[in-house]
């Protein structure tokens, strides 16, 4: 499961998606919109996609997981349009026989689509909006 | 030879529009033709044609699809 979707994410639908009688653990990240970032109130999210791009970009850090963590399974689902405070704007579901792929494949994978996946986030603010950059 | 650009995000406001056609002369490139637009040069871009990531010494073909990637914020 790797997608992007304007509607609120269901995050036991994405953790069944990993979910097998091989894998020993599950671990779901959930990155959820907060009411503050630089020191300012924020009101609101809002994200958009180059959205054929950013779904193969989704499907390589998927290939890499894969070949790093050979028995994991990875489940994507990034949010597009609004997105409240409060609210998950990404999910990500590990499924792993073990632990610690399951961390490290986890972590690899959010790291990864902030830096590769051509997504975009629009901050709201009381005074105005602003289109926020990742910090590397 | 005719290349459609796509924007997103801050460029697609600055721009006021989402997609484009644009006319270029052989020996564009990816840099050049956001240089040729007028876009704003201290936003550091990065490039993309036909959905992958390019240099922006990268030349241009016709039909090609362009996009300007400016600082991704997903996540």
């Amino acid at each position: 499961m790797l997608r992007f979707g304007a509607d609120a994410i269901d995050v036991a639908a994405v953790e069944a998606a990993v979910t097998s009688s091989t894998q020993g653990a599950i671990l779901v990240f959930s990155g959820v919109a907060r009411d503050h970032n630089l020191g300012k109130g924020v009101s609101g999210l809002h994200y958009e996609a180059y959205e054929p791009m950013a779904l193969a970009e989704l499907g390589k850090i998927a290939a890499e997981v894969a070949e790093r963590w050979p028995d994991t399974k990875l489940a994507i689902v990034h949010r597009l349009g609004a997105v409240a405070i409060g609210e998950a704007s990404v999910v990500i579901a590990v499924g792993s026989p073990h632990r610690a792929a399951a961390y490290e494949a986890s972590r690899y994978a959010i790291d990864e689509l902030k830096a590769r996946v051509p997504v975009w986030k629009r901050e709201s603010y009381a005074d105005g909006t602003a289109w926020i950059a990742n910090r590397s | 030879m005719t290349v459609v650009i796509r924007y997103f995000a801050n460029l697609r406001e600055l721009r006021g529009t989402s997609q484009e056609s644009r006319e270029i002369s052989p020996g564009s490139t990816a840099a050049s033709l956001y240089r040729d637009l007028g876009l704003p040069l201290e936003l550091p871009v990065a490039f993309a044609v036909n959905q992958e990531r390019v240099a922006g010494a990268t030349l241009l073909s016709d039909g090609d699809e362009v996009v300007f990637l400016p600082p991704l914020g997903g996540g």
